[in-house]
């Protein structure tokens, strides 16, 4: 499944044909990958859910960590599908309760991902997911947001992995399980 | 304080008459019953049987109709007074998902009233609606529609203003994603005012779906949100005090 094309699942194909490309956004040049598409085909929705559960099920994986608002979609399925606690890793100021943030570089200046206090607890085994890794940079914030409170992140999962763009190896020696890449 | 649940029987018609066996009824409008929140002191648990079959009224008045699964979805949730400003009781719903058994049950409770009712859509709400949205649509087979803020969907979209406090914001969804005729159910984690609902209401409603209901988690009644829905009835698994 990660990128192990001689024995891809034949789900897959499935959902890549699903995944619909959007050029020039959010900007020119980009070719953005539009996941909604793949939400409107019950199968391929649950095609890409039952993939990753079917490799974490067994894991022992205790919390699920979704990063705003995309991995928000296709975190809790998997999370309720193994039994795992489910927490959102959100922009600044959204979460009510107190909170510690992880900094980030953006193209141009820098973001933050929060996550609330006690949400995760020492000895936690995290798994991190979004709908797309690019760059790798919220991934990594994820990560290390995850361990500073003590969990052990496991693997994130993504749907779809940008691989030029290198983001595989900025997630701090983590494994990355992504369905399908785009090139 | 937090108050009670209602859980009671999916019609698919409106009932030509509507029988309520006990003083709590969310789903209808034109049934709802004054005063209904004086009833509800403390956490006692009612079921309305808003059914058309006397037989269904009877099953439910027998079991007590207490769903036993909703004080602990109630419990889990966290209020957080004086977030996003002061006198604002924020209903934070982060502590239910870290509940795995409380949020199987949410869902399950939605997937119950939902499966086998020919609804096709699930549209969620920008950004809490995505967490409670997909595993309902996934279980009922229903597409999943996202709802967001301007500017984030990147192909078309329609959109559609509402109210705020100070100023309107915008709901928008791809053109495309649903199809007239479909019937739909629109989630979110909370009602309040009932305006991002309203919103998205209007907006499926312009592209010729039906909406079968609201479903939210948590309602605040005293900000009267259900009176903005027009026909859509909503269901709700707790309600609370706004501030």
């Amino acid at each position: 499944m990660s990128g192990n094309k001689q024995d891809e699942d034949p789900r897959i194909n499935g959902i890549k044909t699903k995944i619909r490309v959007v050029p020039d956004f959010p900007k020119k040049g980009i070719m953005f990958q539009d996941i909604t598409t793949v939400l409107l085909d019950p199968k391929a929705f649950k095609d890409t859910i039952d993939l990753f559960v079917e490799r974490y099920r067994d894991k022992n994986i205790s919390v699920v960590a979704g990063i705003e608002a995309r991995g928000f979609i296709f975190g809790p399925p998997i999370a309720l599908a193994i039994g795992a606690k489910f927490v959102p890793l959100r922009k600044p100021k959204k979460l009510p309760g107190e909170t510690i943030f992880e900094e980030y570089e953006l193209e141009y200046g820098n973001d933050r991902l929060e996550m609330h206090v006690g949400a995760v607890e020492a000895g936690d085994r995290a798994l991190v997911v979004d709908d797309l890794i690019a760059t790798g940079g919220t991934l990594c914030a994820a990560i290390n947001l995850l361990e500073r409170v003590g969990a052990e992140v496991v693997e994130c999962a993504c749907v779809i992995e940008l691989p030029e763009l290198k983001g595989r190896q900025r997630l701090k020696g983590k494994p990355l399980c992504m369905l399908v890449e785009y090139r | 304080m937090q108050s009670i649940i209602c859980s009671h029987h999916l019609c698919l018609a409106p009932p030509p008459t509507v029988l309520c066996n006990r003083l709590l009824c969310h789903r209808v409008p034109s049934i709802r019953l004054t005063n209904h929140r004086s009833a509800t002191t403390s956490l006692r648990l009612f079921t309305c049987a808003a059914a058309s079959k006397k037989s269904e009224i009877m099953a439910a008045a027998k079991e007590d109709g207490q769903d036993p699964r909703i004080p602990k979805i109630a419990s889990s949730i966290r209020v957080i007074p004086d977030f996003p400003k002061p006198g604002i009781m924020f209903q934070d719903i982060t502590t239910l998902l870290l509940d795995t058994e409380a949020f199987k049950d949410t869902i399950d409770i939605f997937v119950e009233r939902y499966k086998g009712k020919g609804i096709s859509v699930v549209a969620g709400v920008e950004a809490r609606g995505f967490i409670f949205g997909p595993p309902i649509a996934l279980a009922i087979g229903a597409k999943f529609v996202p709802m967001r803020k301007p500017k984030k969907l990147p192909g078309k979209v329609i959109s559609e203003e509402y109210s705020l406090e100070y100023g309107t914001d915008k709901i928008e969804m791809h053109v495309g994603a649903v199809e007239p005729g479909e019937r739909a159910i629109i989630i979110d984690d909370l009602i309040a005012t009932g305006g991002t609902l309203a919103a998205a209401i209007r907006l499926l409603e312009r592209v010729g779906v039906k909406i079968v209901e609201c479903a939210c988690v948590i309602e605040l009644p005293e900000l009267k949100g259900r009176e903005k829905l027009g026909d859509a009835p909503l269901f709700i698994l707790v309600t609370s005090d706004a501030a």
